[in-house]
This record gives structure tokens, C-alpha cells and sequence, in this order.
């Protein structure tokens, strides 16, 4: 199973600090998303993107975690030389974890 | 229990127009809000200023206004907007102009006092991102603008102001200061204020929350994306709220969409800072009520910490690029030799980089480290920081020569340059920047 089966997500960014959302489609698979989607996972999942600093906030509310990665964006979209210099992608990238207890 | 309806009629510069003069037509608005203002956006604006000082506002002030205008004044929609970017007054004094034209009468407002280039240029104030100081970047700081907060627009409404521009403020305090000047929030009530801001924010990317920037065929599937309706949202004197839009436009406002957009460039949830208040929107909920229509409470607040940020735009040079594309049997070869190629002639011609990256469009360019089956056709592209304009052309040259002298069955060169405005931020007590308000009356 891929995390993108039972979440969904957007990303944001301010300056070179990106941040993905997970939330989960139906509040049932939150616990199991929130057992699983851990830091070091995400860490793994992005780690093409070398970041200094992967921290995650749990919204139980919401059924969602919201991860914010610091020096993502090739400094921010002001001057990065990335195509997509806001990472608006890497939510799709995230999503394509595969949802498995290791 | 009083209520108003605001509507979002942007959420960035270039925004659709059509579905805010849809709003201004049949939403029965009270407000109607553009947010128009990215962050480097208010640093070219700056130049623009100073090359003619009528100049440095929003570039489709004009056309949004003229789409607008005529309606929203017909219906008694007060709008409020930071179209103003790095030249507020002249902006209002253009909408005067226009309104003029029409034969509108109106009061336009102008918020200043958001420029605090000379407070932050007369200090050596410590860069929140890079851990060095404002005068590490020398002569090349372009402009500094603090973040304002809802006051200065809340005054400009009690004076009776139909249109209030402004420069740089906190996006979500565009839509509370409607409901601060309403509803009479008092200054420290924080947690109403938390909640207005959660609204603000929801509402503040426009289609963001009505579908837009959401759909994921066979995932979540929305509809009429063409014509999608823009948010409403109708708030309550105690700051509860219903997010909703137009019927028969196209999008959707679900829990789904809601949570996508709570979580929308925030980083702590329990601590969103903001001008006005520390808001903390950890204990929010979305829940929908009827179709197209989602309730939201819980966003919470506390005090601000004294301090406002400011944006600070300096120049960092120039950017260059090239693209180039290859297709077939072996494209992800011979695209990979052109890069090659390109390094080495960069090298070799002395064209001075500071930075560089190269991918293949297709295969790494937005998740590097991706590594997939060959596709059937890839783009090459390669960007470069540099000092000049003439420097940064000569990547893209670079790129454009491989048509008769790189790998075979290149096509559709492209070349470009752009400047490279670097973006930083730093904390001034509040004090220190001077909201203030100028109306300007529209008798045609």
C-alpha cells in the first residue's frame, strides 16, 4: 500500500523551509498513518533532497501530521535554480511512500 | 447573532478575474478582498518605484479594478486589498482616477508605513534565516517592508473607506480586519482573533479552498475546474465560520479541501505567527454541514510577541538558462552528453558561476534522485547564478549551440535571463514601523 492510497497533501513553503501535509481521507487510518509516517521515514522518502532539519506536528483533529523541512528549496523561491523552485511537488513525491510495517 | 459575508477575489497577482466580479455580482458580499502580493513581488515593485514615482502597485490593478469596480459599488461591497504593493498612494490615487472615469463615487484609502527601509538599514539586525547580519549584504538591500496587522485597515473602515490599499500586511489580517471593525473584537481578545485568522487564512489563496490546486484524478476528482467558484466566507460575531461559494460554479468546498488549505504554509500549527496575535490553529475544525458549505471553529490565539517581521528584498545577481530537448531510443544519453558538454564549455569559455544545476526534464528536474525506466523523451535544462546580465546570456548561448554542435536530434532551444532577488527576513519591535492611513474622496 502507498501512503497516497488513504492521504492526501499539499505543500507549502516560506523562504528555503518546505512544508507537506498529510491528512488522512478517512479518520480510522490516521492512527496508522501516524505510526508509520515518522520523521526518519520522511527523511528516507526525501532524502534527495538533503535537509538540515525534518520536524513533524500531529493535528489529531484533523486526521493529518504536517511536516516541516528546512533547507528543502535551493534557498527559497526567490533564487533558487530549481525548476520548480517552490517544491510544490514534493507532496506527490511524499505520497508515493510505501505504507508498510518494517 | 450578526453575521458577514466576505468574499476572496484573488489569491495571487496574476489571478482569474471573472470569478471575483462573479462575487461582486451575486455573492451579497460585505468585503471583498485580493490578496496580490508575493514575497519578492513588493522588491521589483520597489525599482519600478523608483524609476517613476507613480509606479510600484499591482500590474492588473487597472483591469481587475475596471472588471470590479462598477459592481461592487453598486452593491455596497467594500473592498480592501494589497494591491498597493510598494506604492499604496499612488495606487489609490489611480483607483480615484478610474472610479472618476465611471462615475463612481467612493472613498479610497491608502495604508503607508509598511517601508522601513531606513529603520532596518540604520541597524545591524540579525537575519532570521542565515544566522548573519543586515549589513553582510552591503549596498545591494532593495527594500524593507514589515508585515502590518490589521489596524490600519480597521481605521481606514471606520473613516468610511470603500477601497483600502495597501503594501506589505499579514495576508490573513486583509480579512480580519473586516470582522475586528464589525464586530468590535477588542484588541486582546485573542482567541476570537486566532479564529478570524484561521478564516483569513483559509480564504486568503482564493480557489485554494474551493477545489483548486486539489484534484487528483481518481483520487479526489473535482469538477469544472474551468470555471471554478472562489470561497465565501460567512462569519459570525463570535468568529465561527461557514466556507462556502456561488452555487454552479465549478470546485468543491469539502473537509478535504479545508484541511488542505489549514495546512497551507504553516509550520507550528499552535504557533502561526502573526502581527496581531500568536494564532494557533492545533485545535481547529472543519466539518461539513451541507454540500459545499463547511463550518470552522477552534482557532485559538494568544499574545504577540512584540516583534514584527520585515521582508527584506536585496539583489543576488542574475539568473541564466538554457533548454533543450531529446527524444526516442537513447534520449536520456544523449541529453545526459549535453550537460556534459555544456559544464565543460562553461569551463572552458570562463563564464563566471556561482552556482549551477543541471536536469532532464522528465526524469529529475522537480525530485532529484528520482531514478526511473528511461522515458521516451527528456528536456535539458541548466540554470546559473551570476554577477551581470551579459554573463548569465551566455549559459543559454551555451545550451542553444548544441542545435549544430552537441548531440543528435536536439530541438526547441530556449534561452532566458532573469534577475535573482534574494529574499530575508528580520525582527523590529513593533514600535518601530508607523501604520498610517490617508483617504482620498472620489465626487464624480
Amino acid at each position: 500500500m502507498k501512503l497516497r492510497d488513504v492521504a492526501h497533501s499539499r505543500t507549502g513553503d516560506k523562504g528555503n523551509t518546505s512544508n507537506i501535509s498529510v491528512i488522512a481521507y478517512r479518520p480510522e487510518d490516521f492512527p496508522l498513518i501516524r505510526e508509520l509516517v515518522t520523521v526518519e521515514r520522511v527523511r528516507t522518502q526525501l532524502a534527495g533532497l538533503n535537509p538540515s532539519q525534518v520536524t513533524r506536528y500531529e493535528l489529531p483533529k484533523l486526521g493529518a501530521l504536517n511536516f516541516v523541512i528546512a533547507g528543502a528549496l535551493g534557498g527559497g523561491v526567490t533564487r533558487s535554480l530549481a525548476l520548480d523552485a517552490h517544491g510544490k511537488a514534493l507532496s506527490s513525491i511524499l505520497l508515493d511512500m510505501d505504507l508498510e510495517r518494517s | 447573532m450578526r453575521s458577514i459575508r466576505l468574499g476572496a477575489g484573488a489569491g495571487y497577482s496574476g489571478d482569474r478575474i471573472e470569478p471575483a466580479v462573479d462575487l461582486a455580482a451575486s455573492g451579497d458580499l460585505d468585503y471583498l478582498v485580493f490578496e496580490c502580493l508575493a514575497e519578492r513581488t513588493i522588491a521589483l515593485a520597489q525599482g519600478a518605484r523608483q524609476a517613476d514615482p507613480n509606479a510600484g502597485y499591482d500590474p492588473l490593478l487597472d483591469e481587475r479594478m475596471r472588471a470590479v469596480l462598477p459592481v461592487a459599488s453598486r452593491n455596497g461591497t467594500r473592498i480592501i486589498s494589497n494591491m498597493g504593493a510598494a506604492n499604496p498612494l499612488a495606487a489609490a490615487r489611480r483607483i480615484g482616477g478610474i472610479a472618476q472615469e465611471l462615475g463612481v463615487a467612493l472613498k479610497v484609502a491608502a495604508v503607508t508605513g509598511d517601508d522601513v527601509l531606513d529603520v532596518v538599514t540604520s541597524g545591524n539586525w540579525p537575519i532570521e534565516e542565515t544566522g548573519g547580519h543586515i549589513l553582510d549584504l552591503g549596498n545591494r538591500i532593495l527594500s524593507a517592508n514589515a508585515y502590518l496587522g490589521a489596524a490600519p485597515i480597521v481605521e481606514a473602515l471606520s473613516a468610511g473607506a470603500d477601497i483600502v490599499l495597501t503594501g506589505r500586511v499579514a495576508d490573513p489580517a486583509l480579512f480580519l480586519a473586516p470582522m475586528i471593525h464589525e464586530f468590535g473584537w477588542a484588541i486582546d481578545a485573542w482567541d476570537r482573533l486566532g479564529q478570524g485568522t484561521l478564516v483569513g487564512h483559509l480564504m486568503e489563496c482564493a480557489g485554494q479552498v474551493t477545489g483548486g490546486y486539489f484534484a487528483d484524478p481518481g483520487k479526489k476528482d473535482v469538477s469544472n475546474l474551468a470555471r471554478l467558484g472562489f470561497p465565501i466566507a460567512e462569519v459570525r460575531d463570535d468568529g465561527e465560520a461557514v466556507i462556502t461559494k456561488l452555487p454552479g460554479t465549478g470546485g468543491a468546498v469539502t473537509a478535504a479541501t479545508c484541511k488542505e488549505q489549514l495546512l497551507y504554509e504553516i509550520h507550528d500549527p499552535a504557533a502561526y505567527f502573526q502581527p496581531d496575535l500568536i494564532a494557533d490553529f492545533s485545535e481547529a475544525s472543519v466539518e461539513e454541514i451541507a454540500p459545499d458549505r463547511v463550518r470552522i471553529a477552534g482557532g485559538r490565539g494568544r499574545q504577540h510577541n512584540g516583534a514584527l517581521k520585515v521582508s527584506v528584498g536585496y539583489l543576488d545577481g542574475w539568473i541564466g538558462e538554457g533548454e533543450i530537448s531529446y527524444a526516442g531510443p537513447g534520449a536520456v544519453a544523449r541529453g545526459r552528453l549535453a550537460l556534459e558538454i555544456v559544464r565543460e564549455r562553461l569551463a572552458i569559455t570562463g563564464v563566471a558561476l556561482s552556482d549551477i544545476r543541471a536536469d532532464l526534464i522528465g526524469l529529475n528536474s522537480l525530485y532529484p534522485g528520482a531514478s526511473h525506466a528511461d522515458p521516451p523523451e527528456v528536456r535539458l535544462r541548466i540554470a546559473g547564478r551570476t554577477n551581470s546580465q551579459a554573463e548569465a546570456m551566455r549559459i543559454g548561448n551555451e545550451v542553444e549551440t548544441l542545435y549544430t554542435n552537441g548531440p543528435a536530434g536536439g530541438g526547441g532551444a530556449s534561452k532566458s535571463t532573469r534577475r535573482s532577488i534574494g529574499v530575508v527576513s528580520v525582527l523590529i519591535p513593533r514600535e518601530r514601523a508607523q501604520p498610517h492611513v490617508e483617504i482620498l474622496e472620489v465626487v464624480p
